[in-house]
């Protein structure tokens, strides 16, 4: 057979191909590392399973055990891990292996993505202008006080001095992120909610200012700078919340294959960068590796895995001739392709600018807290204006105390409790959504979320886990167990881990001549007789013949001129899926099925899940297309996809989420991407949702009540600067006090981390009970 | 008065005394790692203790 000749043709090629991938391996270490000196490199390892103080332990002795380690520090907001080694020493993959052994999955954190910097320097301008105001509020509040509290006037005068000139230097600090962002606003003629509190801060500034110099009578210097106290607080909350959730998904960014082997007649294969890859090119593509941009096989077969890609679940072998998508995984064979396309107008080109078309749409949701500056900015200028025309004609034009008051309107109805409260209800929501193994990447996600209607699975690698498990087998026995395990733990098909993951318990056995048959199995010799595990065709050619169903499908073992055993394997469901199904369905949303995959796998998944409508070998396309037409008739939809061909889907939907096991690409299009392998990750989100949109709204009424009750009193030139000070202050700490519940919520879905696994176990063993038998009978 | 005029600079002073200690502690890294602090102190080999370098 021709594939045969080609895949011993190959073998050399294939091992001094390993040696390339590793040291291309090391190379991207190198890559994401900074250069301290002499050689010594620090790099930033994401460790996203890092949890609790025994897991920074082992972690941090354990790096500190190898040689080339110098030091290691482990931060567990960020869960990343930051290592400074010596290059001569020992390499940085060794590194990485090394987590691996201890227990921890490792990703690079490459220092060059902006959106990921460790060091947020915005962050610190917040928080720095943050400390200034605090430092500024308290100290001329305790000034005030002592105003009010009937100091003389030669006294007053002289706290209202000094206030002032505490005030002045550190408004000119602290409020420089409102006046900048209002000004952006008005140069392109729009109101924003900076433009009032910059109005208002700057306003009483200047008037407490004139006053101070003047009469003495009052100032406004406390409102001033509690005011900006209190704003900022909301913005660096807002900010927080923001930096960490994109910084949580951007570093999930895995080891993907930024290029391409390149083979050249005459010439060792050398490594070149994605953008180097041009049509007609000859690639060799290892197993274990992606395909950079789209390509036809010319030599070698293996089975590909195209789960991330079109969403089909099983494997399927290729041949010389045989087209393959960018972004397809190759399993078991290397094999050279030739190029059809470069990045720019490969499938995952033509996938991405799909998602920017997609993306367009949802671009253009408008989150509440802008909503609510949109309206109430201008009212909030046309009520002081009012207000001054108003005592203008009542006073008979006294100027001065009529702007006095449209002043004290304007600082009363400075929107201090509408800034906190949408950032503070957000940032505790992500807070216990993250505590519960959520990531979220946008703030807007969480009203979003709580408007859906229809919910819209993918199937392979959402619903199911993506991997395929034993849920069955026959003329297994103690005699062959050890046997199959011992040849399964030779291959890196999905098949094969699985039978081998399947037959944990089972000792091994030693084999010889061991040989990866791309497309068909593995073969081996013991004892001087062949065993091969593989397609049933292949493998029963070996076998004692009666045996032999060739109807039934998975995968078959048999020794030399004995009967074969059958594997039947399934892609498992994700644990916790049909509690999920049944949670939404209870909750009267509409759930369907949207998937790549052939309508018999697509159709059996629906019916354990008790799921009624689904759509099956779907294009990318046709998924947004679903998704938007679903979308016109007025559901709004909550996308939950994995694959490259979901990313569309899941930019073009109201909402999505991903599992952190999908593609780069479908991570960075969902809004909410979860990192437990539990699907009642949906239901948390959503309950989560749901509360923190009811305490916004509470936060709203909250805000609004105050300024029922303080906006009167102002327009009626009523308000002191004390009552101002009061107000504002209370205002702001019953919106905290009232977001801070959110702490206290407890959801019914919630599984400390440390269950994961047995539970995950039980749920297996639940999910499948049932289904294999009901599956062979059909 | 004559007082005040010790006294209001001097809480000035440890109010600006407190801001200080605060950025120093922001450019040391002490807020790089906030959840990490609360659970290292259960580590009971703590790496905190003097290194063998």
């Amino acid at each position: 057979m021709s594939c045969c000749e080609s895949s011993s043709e190959l073998t050399d090629p294939v091992s001094s191909s390993q040696s390339i991938a590793s040291r291309l391996d090391e190379e991207r270490v190198r890559a994401a590392s900074r250069h301290l000196e002499g050689t010594l490199y620090q790099t930033d390892f994401i460790v996203a399973d890092m949890h609790c103080a025994a897991c920074i332990g082992t972690i941090e002795r354990g790096l500190q055990s190898m040689p080339q380690v110098s030091s290691v520090r482990a931060n567990l907001t960020n869960r990343t891990v930051a290592v400074v080694w010596d290059a001569q020493l020992g390499s940085g993959l060794e590194i990485t292996n090394f987590l691996k052994r201890l227990g921890f999955e490792a990703n690079l954190h490459f220092p060059g993505e902006a959106a990921s910097e460790l060091v947020d320097d915005a962050g610190r301008t917040l928080l720095k202008a943050l400390a200034v105001a605090g430092f500024a509020a308290a100290n001329i509040m305790l000034l005030s006080v002592s105003v009010w509290s009937g100091a003389d006037a030669e006294t007053a005068r002289l706290f209202h001095l000094i206030s002032g000139l505490i005030a002045v230097p550190a408004v000119a600090y602290a409020g420089r992120p409102f006046f900048t962002s209002a000004l952006k606003a008005l140069s392109v003629r729009r109101l924003n909610m900076d433009v009032p509190i910059s109005l208002a801060v700057l306003l009483a500034l200047t008037m407490s200012v004139y006053e101070s110099f003047t009469s003495g009578s009052e100032a406004y210097f406390d409102a001033a700078v509690t005011l900006l106290f209190f704003l900022l607080i909301g913005r660096y909350l807002d900010h927080l919340m923001r930096q960490r959730a994109r910084g949580a998904v951007d570093r999930l960014v895995h080891l993907t294959s930024k290029g391409g082997v390149l083979v050249e007649d005459g010439k060792s294969p050398r490594y070149i960068d994605l953008a180097e890859i041009s049509e007609g090119m000859r690639l060799r593509v290892n197993p274990g590796e992606r395909l950079p941009v789209d390509g036809i096989v010319v030599s070698g077969s293996s089975d590909i895995d195209r789960a991330l890609v079109t969403g089909e679940s099983n494997t399927i072998s290729c041949q010389p001739g045989d087209r393959l998508e960018a972004g397809v995984l190759n399993v078991t064979g290397a094999v050279d392709v030739t190029t059809t396309s470069d990045a720019s107008n490969s499938f995952l080109a033509e996938i991405s600018s799909m998602m920017d078309a997609a993306e367009r749409g949802r671009g253009q949701y408008v989150g509440i807290a802008d909503r609510m500056a949109q309206i109430y900015a201008p009212a909030v200028h046309i009520l002081a204006l009012l207000t001054f025309i108003g005592w203008m004609i009542y006073t008979g034009g006294d100027w001065h105390n009529s702007i006095y008051i449209a002043i004290a309107v304007l600082i009363i109805t400075c929107p201090c409790a509408l800034g906190l409260a949408v950032p503070v209800v957000h940032v505790i929501g992500a807070h216990q959504l993250m505590r519960r193994g959520i990531m979220m990447r946008d703030g807007t996600a969480f009203e979003r979320l709580a408007e859906v209607s229809t919910i819209a699975f993918d199937k392979t690698g959402t619903l199911t886990m993506g991997e395929p498990q034993v849920v069955g087998s026959t003329g297994v026995n103690s005699e062959n167990a050890g046997l199959v395990k011992s040849i399964a733990g030779h291959s890196s098909h999905p098949a094969a881990r699985a039978i081998a993951a399947h037959l944990d318990d089972t000792p091994v056995v030693t084999l010889s001549g061991i040989k990866e048959v791309p497309g068909f199995g593995v073969e081996a010799w013991y004892q001087g007789k062949l065993v091969r595990l593989g397609r049933l065709g292949w493998v029963a050619e070996i076998a004692v013949a009666s045996s032999a169903d060739t109807q039934s499908s998975g995968v078959a073992f048999a020794m030399q001129d004995e009967p074969i055993s059958n594997f039947v394997l399934e892609d498992r469901l994700r644990p916790g899926a049909k509690q999920t199904i049944r949670g939404l369905l209870a909750n009267s949303l509409e759930v369907e099925i949207v998937s790549g995959d052939c309508s018999a796998n697509v159709a059996a998944t629906a019916r354990d899940l008790g799921i009624e409508k689904r759509s099956c070998e779907m294009t990318p396309a046709e998924k947004i297309r679903h998704i938007q037409n679903l979308q016109q008739s007025g559901a709004q939809v909550l996308m939950v996809g994995d694959g490259l061909n979901d990313a569309p889907a899941l930019a073009a939907a109201h909402v999505s989420m991903a599992p952190a096991s999908a593609s780069d690409v479908g991570r960075f299009a969902a809004d909410f991407v979860f990192t437990r392998p539990q699907l009642d990750a949906v239901l948390t989100a959503r309950a989560i949702a749901l509360k923190t949109g009811q305490l916004v709204r509470q936060n709203f009424a909250l805000a609004i009540l105050y300024n029922c009750i303080a906006v009167p009193l102002a327009i009626a030139g009523q308000i002191t600067p004390l009552i101002a000070a009061i107000a504002m202050s209370t205002s702001s700490i019953v919106v905290i006090a009232n977001s801070m519940r959110l702490n206290f919520y407890k959801d019914r879905f919630k599984q400390p981390p440390q269950k994961i696994d047995t539970e995950l176990q039980a749920d297996t063993i639940s999910s499948t009970g049932h289904s294999p038998t009901e599956r062979i009978a059909a | 008065m004559s007082h005040l005029l010790i006294l209001i600079p001097l809480a000035l002073g440890l109010g600006a005394l407190g801001l200080a200690a605060f950025f120093w502690s922001l450019r040391s890294g002490q807020y790089d790692d906030l959840e990490g602090a609360s659970v290292r102190i259960l580590d009971e080999e703590s790496e905190d203790a003097p290194s063998k370098d």
